[in-house]
């Protein structure tokens, strides 16, 4: 039990430190990606390929001065970047990536590869994303500068928007996987139709896959939806006046965000750990491999779109997507109704 | 103490403290985030008694989508403080029309307060697991109470009409 408990720490302790990872990994990938895909090198002086300029990044954000306007208001302007960051890192917690595994019989009992098992983990997921508009929200206002102001008002005006077509994508699986607990949707998806297709839930909800990623890149307010920090019309939105450390919290969020939304989509529609190839034990890897894939795709996308104007994001978040995702919501309960789960 | 009866108090106080503190703010902004804390604390006190599913909808619905529109408005009216055309030092119950009647009000409120809490008996009681799994939630909700579902449905696309109305009135004359 103690063996367990610890086992339990340590694990919680890795994913923190991953996820910081991740996002200093993220920061390398976009601007490696994003100079091939405009036929330039990219970072390539700090070590081998330019692989140590993340920490030469971190290492000039923590020297420069923390700057406040004057007229902000201290408090809430201290929060802001507090709140972003931590419902970055709250949200990962109830994701789960890998099978229970005892690490080759060293515990007694079996280890779940996720840091706390709830059973409405889906929820969690969608209500502590609903929460870390406020940490952009209080940023804008706080600030007390017109960029700020305008980033943050347009924020939460998208991220009302687009919460609606996330929230009924999520609930079109919540129906085939008969389960609020990602464990079980993910462990729904086991084994394989006709011996080769995979039994993943993109394969019966391509719609609400689509509507999922289309949502979550407006949530993360990731190019082509990054209306927030439109830098031509806000300079840099929200974060305009942020330097230092409090601006890293903001940055970091943001690709912690990414990884969070992509471990999301790949246990409600890849199949989780479960795939073809590779056994259960190497499921956590099989896990990484599509979450990179994910996030491949979303910096590609944000190198390949230009960004939308605004109206046009209010008018295909309310008129395309949600009509989209509704008639996919009503489609998948007469499916299951008919058919069975 | 048992550990659940410490944070059953620990939940109770912040839900306590803020809710006071937010009619104590001046600045609205303030006052929205304190109402905040306040619903996170009572989500906390749903999750202490076994319902996580009301807790986290309680985030969602109250904390995630009602107060952020709270604020949207707060920081479009853009009020920073309150303004105060009377004297502070009289007493509400003094003081012109709509303060006379806010305070009789809060008279109102603490006398029922005070006999909802003083009252015995176990009517307001549960069935153990009632309010647990979504299941039993979603089954209670679209049989036994079916009929006030749909009313409040209807209630709420009846309001989200005249809102609908009251703003395009000027366009149309």
């Amino acid at each position: 039990m103690t063996l367990l408990l610890f086992a339990q720490i340590i694990l919680t302790l890795f994913v923190f430190v991953m996820l910081l990872n991740s996002a200093a990994v993220m920061v390398y990938v976009e601007r490696k990606v994003a100079a091939y895909l405009q036929q330039r090198l990219g970072p390539y002086r700090v070590g081998w390929q330019g692989v140590l300029q993340p920490l030469a990044d971190i290492v000039k954000l923590m020297f420069k001065e923390e700057l406040r306007p004057k007229a902000a208001d201290a408090f809430l302007f201290a929060l802001a970047p507090i709140i972003a960051a931590t419902c970055a890192f709250a949200a990962f917690s109830v994701v789960p990536f890998g099978a229970e595994t005892t690490l080759g019989g060293w515990l007694p009992e079996g280890l779940r590869l996720q840091v706390a098992d709830v059973n409405v983990a889906i929820l969690v997921v969608f209500a502590i994303a609903s929460m870390s508009v406020y940490g952009i929200v209080l940023a804008g206002w706080s600030s007390n500068s017109k960029y700020s102001l305008l980033g943050g008002l347009r924020s939460s005006a998208q991220m009302i928007s687009y919460e609606l077509s996330y929230g009924l994508a999520l609930a079109s699986v919540l129906l085939l996987g008969q389960s609020m607990s990602l464990t079980e949707v993910v462990n729904q998806q086991q084994g394989t139709w006709l011996g080769f297709i995979p039994r993943w839930f993109v394969f019966l909800q391509p719609i609400g896959f689509l509507v999922y990623m289309t949502a979550g890149i407006a949530e993360t307010n990731r190019a082509p939806f990054d209306f927030p920090e439109a830098e031509q019309e806000l300079v840099a939105g929200y974060h305009t006046e942020y330097s230092s450390m409090s601006f890293a919290m903001f940055f970091l969020a943001e690709y912690i965000n990414m990884v969070t939304v992509s471990a999301v989509a790949t246990d409600l529609f890849l199949g989780g750990w479960h795939g073809p190839l590779l056994p259960e034990s190497f499921g956590w890897l099989g896990f990484l491999l599509k979450v990179a894939a994910l996030l491949f795709f979303y910096v590609w996308m944000r190198w390949t779109l230009p960004r939308y104007r605004y109206d046009q994001l209010m008018a295909f978040g309310w008129k395309v997507l949600l009509p989209l995702s509704v008639v996919n919501l009503l489609a998948t309960a007469a499916g299951v109704l008919y058919f069975g789960a | 103490m048992a550990p659940e009866t410490l944070t059953f108090y620990a939940f109770g106080a912040i839900a306590v403290a803020a809710s006071l503190l937010v009619i104590a703010q001046r600045n609205p902004i303030y006052s929205v985030l304190l109402l905040i804390a306040s619903f996170g604390a009572l989500s906390g006190l749903y999750v202490l008694l076994d319902a996580p599913f009301v807790a986290v909808i309680q985030i969602i619905v109250y904390a995630g989508a009602i107060m952020v529109l709270f604020l949207f408005v707060v920081m479009l009216l853009n009020a920073p403080h309150e303004d105060t055309d009377y004297d502070e030092r009289v007493h509400p119950l003094l003081r012109p029309g709509p303060m006379r009647l806010g305070a009789l009000l809060a008279l109102v409120l603490a006398a029922e307060l005070w006999w909802a809490l003083t009252r015995s008996g176990d009517s307001g009681r549960f069935p153990a697991g009632a309010v647990a799994s979504v299941r039993a939630i979603g089954q209670s909700l679209f049989t036994e109470y079916a009929f006030p579902f749909e009313v409040t449905s209807i209630l709420i696309l009846v309001a989200m009409v005249g809102a609908v109305l009251l703003a395009r009135r000027e366009g149309h004359g």
